[in-house]
């Protein structure tokens, strides 16, 4: 299958809109049992401020289990082939965990959740963080030849 | 109960991240990386969580309250600012320089260094933030 004038492996493709859904499924129960937000970032955020601490806690605890448990029968889900290294990994998560933040928000919490609520905040917080994370990638990436 | 129900809640998140190939970091940067080899894939994953979520969160959103609690804790602020628009800025640089975001990173954080050194930097980079919120709050 072409898209965008390349070929696009169709399992891959199958693959990510199921994780996807089931990702959708995961906040639409959020919401039904505890009328809270999927906002990956915030709920991590709020484990340290103390705010409802214990069932926020719990999600990341979730989090953390599904990853050990695939990883053990799944490895190559969590391959890294972007031989990104420690200096931008460390720069990249204080902007992550400053930014975040800052802008009330990540991928799960605006671009899904406030995409799905049709927020217009959610979707400027969006291109704006699609937009600054290609450029990211562009200038990393083209510009000064990849990861570091 | 309620702390069950966002366990599970997050295990199954954590499973959708992971069926999605979003913990691979070669992916999300292959999505954004628009001039290269374009890998469209995060765009089918977003797409699979709203095309579930949207019309779900319609459907809880008409009961009176969740299960578990009193209210329904979605943000009412429509604010479109500078805060937003900058916060979102550099989560984004953030996100493209390693190829994770928040959830994707603390799904990983037990099976992948990167991740961990990620997620580490990702809570001193919030604790800044709060003490500056805190700091500036307290100027007189």
């Amino acid at each position: 299958m072409m898209i965008g004038g390349r070929d696009m492996d169709i399992d891959a493709a199958i693959m990510a809109a199921i994780g996807g859904a089931i990702i959708g499924l995961a906040a639409s129960l959020l919401l039904l049992g505890l009328g809270k937000v999927a906002g990956i970032s915030g709920i991590s955020a709020r484990i340290f401020t103390g705010d409802e601490r214990y069932w926020r806690a719990a999600f990341v605890i979730g989090l953390v289990v599904a990853g050990v448990i695939a990883n053990m029968r799944f490895p190559a889900q969590f391959a890294n082939t972007t031989g990104i290294g420690m200096t931008q990994l460390i720069a990249a998560g204080l902007l992550v965990g400053f930014g975040t933040r800052l802008g009330s928000g990540c991928t799960s919490g605006h671009g899904v959740c406030g995409l799905s609520r049709a927020s217009k905040r959610s979707l400027t917080a969006t291109m704006a963080f699609m937009l600054s994370g290609g450029a990211a990638v562009y200038i990393s990436q083209h510009l000064l030849g990849g990861g570091s | 109960m309620k702390t069950l129900w966002a366990a599970l809640a997050g295990a199954l998140f954590g499973v959708g991240l992971i069926i999605s190939g979003m913990t691979q970091p070669g992916k999300v940067i292959g999505f954004l990386d628009v001039a290269g080899a374009w890998d469209p894939t995060l765009a089918f994953v977003m797409g699979g969580a709203i095309a579930v979520h949207a019309p779900l969160r319609w459907w809880v959103r008409r009961r009176e309250r969740p299960i578990l609690d009193e209210d329904f804790h979605e943000p009412q602020t429509q604010a479109i600012n500078a805060p937003l628009i900058l916060g979102a800025a550099l989560f984004g640089i953030g996100w493209g320089l390693s190829g994770f975001c928040p959830g994707p990173a603390i799904t990983s954080v037990a099976t992948s260094t990167e991740a961990l050194v990620f997620c580490a930097a990702g809570a001193v980079g919030m604790l800044i933030y709060g003490l500056g919120r805190r700091l500036l709050a307290s100027e007189p």
